[in-house]
C-alpha cells in the first residue's frame, strides 16, 4: 500500500524526465533561421554546413530526430561534442564528480548552519535574538548567489587570504587543499540555501512547541534541549527533508554560477561552455544527467520520508 | 520594523522614479569610455566612481536599473495573465483541463529554470524583449499553481455556491466573488515573484546573456567588475548592493502584506 504511491509518483517522474527532454530538444525550434548557420556562423563553407546538418540530422522531423537521440542514450551513446569531437558521456563523466561533491558540500553546510541557528532561535522563543535570526534569514534571502560568492571572494580570499580566491584542487593534492579550494563556493551555495531551510524549520518548530505533548515532556523532567532535539526538531525533519530533495534543481541552477565565478571544472560550467558553443549533443547530454539526479534524488527522498515517518502511507503528500 | 518598511518603499520609489527620468537627468553617459580615468573610487565627479573603462557608475547602476525593473514588472505580469488565467479555470472548472494544465505545469516546474533561461535566450539571441519573454514563460507554472490552489480554497464555500444557485454566470462569479477573494496572497506571491525575477536577470547578465552591451544590467556589471576586485571592488560591490537593496525591500514590502 504505501509503496504503490512511491511507484506511482516514480512513473509520472519518468514520464516528466521524458518531456523535459523532449522540450530540450523542441527548443532549437526558437533559433530564427537555420540551426546550422547559427551554430557554425555566417561564414561557414557550405559543405561544412551540410556536413554538420547531416550530423546532426537536421532534415529529418524533430520527433525522429529526439527518438533516434533517445535510442542511443538509453544504449549510453550520448553523441559527440560538436566543439572538440569528444564523446558526450566521457566530458560529462569527467565533471560530474565536482559538482556533485559541491552539492552535498553546500547541502552539508546549510544544515548545519540551519539546524543550529533554527535550534538557538527557538529556544529563546519571541526574544530579541529570535528577531534578529528571522531578520538575518530575510537579509540573507535578499543577496543573490553570485552577490555572495564575490563578497565571500572579496572578504575571505582577497582581504584575509584564508582561502584561494579561484581554482580548483585535486584530491591527490591534499584533503585540506582540496577541500579548501572548494570550501567558498560551497558556503556560497549554503548560504543562499540556508536561510530559506532556517524559515522553514522555525516556522514549523514555532508550531510544534505549542503543542500539549511539549509541556508533558518537560513536566515529565526532560531538559528543555532535550525536549527542543528530540520532540520539537525531530518531527520538523521530515518536512525539511522533503525541502532539500526539491531544492537539489536550485542547486543545479547555483552551480552554474557559482562554478563560473570560482573557475569550478564541474558540469555547470562545461553546461555554459555548451550554451555559448551552441554544442547542442553535449546540453541535451547535460540536461539528461541533471534531470535524472534531481528525479533520483526526490525518489530517494519519497522513499526516506515513508520509511522516517509511515503515518503517510496513503495518504498523498503535500507540497 | 514599521522604519523598516518604509525606508523599503523609499527605497522602491526612488529607484523606480530614477528609472524613469533617466533620460532627463544630468547624468553622464553610461557608455562613453575614459581611459584616463579607470576604476576611479567614488569621488567628486563620479559620486560612485567609475568602472574598468572609465565609465560612470552611478549613469549605469541606474540604467542598469532600467533593465532589472523592466523584467521585475513586465515577466511577473505575463505569467500572472498566462499562469493565473490557467489556474483560475483550472481550479474553478477542474476536470480535464485542470489534469491537462497540471502535467504541464510539472514540466515545466522539472526543467532546471536557470538552464532553461540560458537555451532559450542564445537561441532566441539576447535583448530586453527576449529576456523578458522568457522570464515571464519561466514564472507561468508558479502562478498557474498559487491561483489554483487559491481558487480551491474558495470555490465550494458558501457564498460561491450562493451565487451558483441564484444563478450568476460563470464569468460574474470569477469576477466578483472569486478574484477579488484570492487577490491579497496572489499580490503577494507577485512580490515574490519580482524578487525572483532581480535575481534570475541578474544570473543572466551575470554570465553576459542579458541585454547585450553597451547597455548596462545588475548582473553584467557585476561580472565585468571580476577582473578589479582587488583593486578596485567598488565596481562589482555597487551593484550588488543595488540588487540587495532591492530584494530587501521587496521582501520586506511582503512580509508586511502577509501579516
Amino acid at each position: 500500500m504505501m509503496w504503490t504511491g512511491w511507484a506511482q509518483r516514480a512513473l509520472r517522474l519518468t514520464v516528466v524526465l521524458f518531456l523535459v527532454l523532449l522540450l530540450t530538444q523542441a527548443m532549437t525550434l526558437l533559433v530564427p533561421g537555420d540551426l546550422a548557420v547559427m551554430i557554425l556562423g555566417e561564414n561557414a563553407s557550405l559543405e561544412a554546413l551540410a556536413q554538420l546538418r547531416k550530423e546532426l540530422a537536421l532534415d529529418q522531423p524533430l520527433l525522429d530526430r529526439f527518438l533516434q537521440w533517445l535510442g542511443a542514450a538509453l544504449e549510453g551513446d550520448l553523441g559527440v561534442s560538436l566543439q572538440t569531437g569528444q564523446p558526450v558521456a566521457q566530458l560529462i563523466a569527467e565533471r560530474f564528480l565536482v559538482s556533485f561533491e559541491l552539492m552535498l558540500y553546500a547541502t552539508g553546510l546549510a544544515l548545519i548552519l540551519a539546524l543550529l541557528v533554527s535550534v538557538l532561535a527557538v529556544s529563546r522563543v519571541g526574544t530579541w535574538l529570535d528577531r534578529f535570526c528571522s531578520f538575518m534569514a530575510l537579509g540573507l534571502i535578499s543577496i543573490p548567489g553570485f552577490s555572495l560568492g564575490l563578497f565571500l571572494i572579496l572578504f575571505f580570499a582577497l582581504m584575509l587570504g584564508w582561502f584561494p580566491a579561484t581554482g580548483y584542487r585535486l584530491w591527490s593534492e591534499g584533503v585540506v587543499a582540496h577541500l579548501s579550494s572548494l570550501f567558498l563556493p560551497a558556503l556560497a551555495l549554503a548560504l543562499v540555501e540556508a536561510p530559506v531551510y532556517f524559515r522553514i524549520l522555525r516556522t514549523d518548530m514555532g508550531e510544534t512547541l505549542k503543542r500539549p505533548f511539549v509541556m508533558t515532556a518537560r513536566a515529565k523532567g526532560v531538559s528543555k534541549w532535550g525536549v527542543l532535539i528530540r520532540h520539537v526538531l525531530r518531527p520538523s525533519l521530515v518536512t525539511l527533508i522533503t525541502v532539500i530533495g526539491l531544492n537539489v534543481g536550485h542547486l543545479v541552477g547555483g552551480a552554474v554560477i557559482i562554478e563560473t565565478l570560482f573557475a569550478l571544472p564541474g558540469m555547470g560550467r562545461l553546461l555554459v561552455g555548451a550554451v555559448y558553443a551552441k554544442d547542442l549533443f553535449l546540453v541535451q547530454g547535460i540536461v539528461l544527467v541533471v534531470a535524472l539526479v534531481y528525479i533520483i534524488v526526490n525518489m530517494l527522498v519519497d522513499a526516506l520520508y515513508l520509511v522516517l515517518y509511515p503515518q503517510a502511507r496513503g495518504v498523498e503528500r503535500q507540497r | 520594523m514599521r522604519v523598516l518598511h518604509y525606508l523599503a518603499l523609499i527605497w522602491l520609489v526612488l529607484l523606480a522614479s530614477l528609472t524613469f527620468s533617466a533620460p532627463w537627468l544630468p547624468l553622464a553617459s553610461f557608455e562613453e569610455m575614459d581611459f584616463f580615468n579607470e576604476a576611479q573610487f567614488p569621488n567628486e565627479s563620479n559620486w560612485l566612481g567609475t568602472d574598468g573603462m572609465g565609465r560612470d557608475m552611478l549613469s549605469r547602476v541606474v540604467h542598469g536599473a532600467q533593465v532589472s525593473l523592466a523584467v521585475a514588472i513586465a515577466s511577473p505580469l505575463i505569467g500572472l495573465l498566462v499562469g493565473g488565467g490557467l489556474g483560475l479555470l483550472a481550479g474553478y472548472f477542474r476536470g480535464w483541463l485542470e489534469q491537462l494544465a497540471l502535467v504541464i505545469m510539472d514540466t515545466m516546474l522539472a526543467f532546471p529554470a536557470l538552464i532553461f533561461a540560458l537555451l532559450a535566450v542564445t537561441y532566441l539571441g539576447p535583448s530586453l524583449v527576449n529576456v523578458i519573454l522568457v522570464m515571464g514563460v519561466l514564472s507561468i507554472p508558479a502562478f498557474a499553481r498559487v491561483v489554483r490552489g487559491q481558487v480551491l480554497l474558495i470555490v465550494n464555500l458558501e457564498y460561491v455556491t450562493a451565487a451558483k444557485a441564484l444563478g450568476v454566470n460563470h464569468s460574474q462569479i470569477l469576477m466578483r466573488h472569486v478574484i477579488p477573494n484570492i487577490f491579497p496572497a496572489v499580490a503577494s506571491f507577485f512580490l515574490t515573484v519580482m524578487a525572483t525575477m532581480v535575481v534570475a536577470e541578474g544570473a543572466l547578465g551575470f554570465l553576459g546573456l542579458s541585454v547585450p552591451p553597451p547597455q548596462p544590467s545588475w548582473g553584467s556589471m557585476i561580472a565585468e567588475g571580476r577582473e578589479y576586485l582587488e583593486d578596485a571592488p567598488h565596481i562589482s560591490v555597487i551593484p550588488s548592493m543595488a540588487i540587495f537593496l532591492t530584494l530587501l525591500s521587496l521582501n520586506l514590502i511582503k512580509e508586511k502584506q502577509e501579516t
